[in-house]
């Protein structure tokens, strides 16, 4: 109806008054206006939709879904008797291209087959860049970036230093991961969609 | 015969006196009159500015406001930011008013209460039923005509009086697009009072009552739709709205003629803009759309339903105006001119042509 492709090709005349232009225009932003109108009544009366009806999703309230792969804040593993399965090997240390790894080794009395484990172990939130690559050098899987955490802020640079207690504390947080199938099709799509329906 | 003089006198002083009391009763109604309508049009601002920011929200898939909510028992579960607008008017009413060191303080102050003024007295003749015009002139739409034209002045002067570039060139661009745009609309509106045969507004919704097809805008077709579509357009033009917002094009000239206002003065340049939203609407359906009369004939025709009728034809015409704001990209100041002056200007004429001959040969 409009031409876009051919710009040396001049305008006819019924294109010359810009009126198919303007009916099209309007027909998309009246079709996405009432599409998305008519989904939110049927939110409102409790109807369960398969698409939402805005994009946006409501943050500080509703949490958008990560990725598997999506790198957040550290935590360090256990072993099963709960002892951290660092070994203070100083791989993540040497590998950190931001250097905000911080680790004192002390011996490991009660395990001589382990020799080593870390006496403090921090982490300069302020200075990580999250590149991965302490998770990538950890021979032990001692140390991983899946705690879902992203909202890192404090008032002080001291503050955003991660000691050892508290990463030996952090848990994965699988619930704000998206699922899918084998085929690489999103499973729990509707995840937002309940969130966003509990607030109607 | 001076003793009766003076008797005289006294009794013409005393008939003075109830005079005096009928015109304190006649002003304090004005007043009264005159602090609903303010109330009323701030109101009806607020309203179409929630409404404006959720319709373009659901254009382009959002959600809009949704957080401004408050406790209040009874409204705490409307939710959806309802209460958005009214926290905007507060913080507005409380800023800082800021004014420009190289600003003509007392034009800089004047310029928003000419604006809000002219918006107001526009609505002293609005028809909202039969019973319900605050001031029912004979001549009411050309004082609609007139006094909506004087907004101008307040545009123009809100321009130079801030001393600055872009407040000076949003100014003439305002002027120049009503100016221009006067024409074609007071042309199509020439087309209603010479079907109608009267200047007053009730008159005009008078000869429209009795059902849908009686609507002025179905009237000696096709000229009168033709009038109906460029007084439309026009009406965009003279609100300033897109795609004829080019007074405060924001990418090119940063607000137009209020960039040095803020505050509350801002607020009254803000919410006459909206108010003459409201009013372009009230008119437009007094004009074409049978104003307060129901489309179904008599039925639901009676006094409240009449108001009613009255707000919901002016919403769907505000409501088109946000669906083509959020549509049309803005024109280029030539081909804002070139609408009104080689478009909408002969087409009004066609059409005030085209009514009058109908009415000579076939009548």
């Amino acid at each position: 109806m409009i031409n876009v492709h051919d710009k040396h090709k001049p305008l006819t005349f019924i294109e010359k008054t810009y009126l198919p232009a303007i009916v099209s225009g309007v027909l998309l932003t009246s079709r996405h206006f009432f599409v998305n109108l008519t989904r939110h009544i049927l939110r409102a009366f409790g109807v369960k939709l398969k698409n939402m009806a805005a994009v946006t999703i409501q943050y500080p309230e509703f949490l958008r879904p990560l990725f598997p792969r999506l790198r957040t804040m550290h935590r360090l593993t256990r072993r099963e008797d709960g002892t951290p399965r660092c070994v203070a090997c100083m791989m993540c240390e040497t590998v950190c291209p931001a250097k905000c790894i911080y680790i004192i080794a002390d011996e490991k009395l009660e395990n001589p087959q382990i020799e080593k484990m870390p006496r403090s172990f921090d982490i300069d939130l302020g200075l990580c860049v999250f590149c991965g690559y302490c998770v990538e050098a950890c021979p032990e899987d001692a140390i991983r970036m899946d705690t879902g955490i992203l909202e890192i802020s404090n008032y002080t640079r001291n503050g955003m230093i991660l000691d050892l207690e508290t990463m030996l504390s952090l848990e994965p947080m699988s619930s704000r991961y998206v699922q899918y199938d084998r085929g690489g099709e999103v499973v729990s799509a509707d995840y937002i969609d309940e969130r966003h329906r509990s607030d109607a | 015969m001076p003793v009766l003089s003076a008797n005289h006198a006294v009794i013409n002083a005393l008939s003075i006196l109830p005079t005096f009391s009928e015109t304190l009763t006649n002003v304090l109604f004005m007043v009264l009159g005159a602090v609903i309508i303010t109330g009323l049009a701030a109101l009806l601002a607020l309203v179409s500015v929630y409404l404006e920011r959720k319709v373009s929200a659901h254009m382009q898939d959002r959600l809009g406001p949704m957080e401004v909510n408050t406790e209040i028992p009874i409204l705490k579960n409307i939710g959806h930011g309802w209460a958005q607008t009214l926290a905007d008017a507060f913080k507005l009413l409380l800023k800082e008013d800021i004014v420009p060191a190289a600003a003509d303080k007392k034009l800089h102050l004047l310029a928003p209460f000419i604006v809000f003024a002219a918006t107001l007295a526009a609505f002293a003749v609005l028809p909202f039923g039969r019973n319900l015009i605050p001031s029912d002139l004979n001549v009411g739409v050309f004082y609609l005509i007139a006094i909506s034209s004087f907004v101008v002045v307040g545009i123009i002067l809100a321009g130079w009086a801030s001393n600055n570039k872009w407040s000076l060139l949003g100014a003439m661009r305002s002027a120049a697009q009503i100016v221009s745009f006067e024409i074609p609309a007071s042309v199509s509106v020439l087309v209603v009072i010479m079907a109608v045969g009267s200047l007053n507004l009730g008159e005009i919704v008078e000869f429209q009552e009795g059902g849908i097809h009686r609507w002025l805008i179905w009237r000696f077709f096709p000229f009168n739709l033709l009038a109906f579509f460029i007084f439309f357009v026009a009406s965009l033009a003279e609100l300033n709205r897109a795609p004829f917002d080019l007074p405060e094009a924001e990418s090119e000239i940063i607000a137009g003629f209020h960039t040095e206002y803020s505050g509350m003065k801002f607020a009254m340049f803000f919410l006459a803009e909206y108010a003459n939203m409201f009013l372009v609407g009230v008119i437009i359906s007094t004009l074409f759309l049978g104003g307060w009369s129901s489309p179904f004939g008599s039925f639901l025709n009676s006094a409240p339903f009449q108001v009613f009728w009255v707000f919901v034809k002016s919403f769907a015409i505000i409501f088109v105006h946000m669906w083509l704001r959020w549509t049309l990209p803005r024109v280029r100041v030539d081909q804002l001119m070139y609408t009104s002056w080689k478009v909408l200007t002969p087409f009004a004429f066609v059409s005030m042509l085209g009514v009058g001959l109908w009415m000579i040969l076939i009548q």
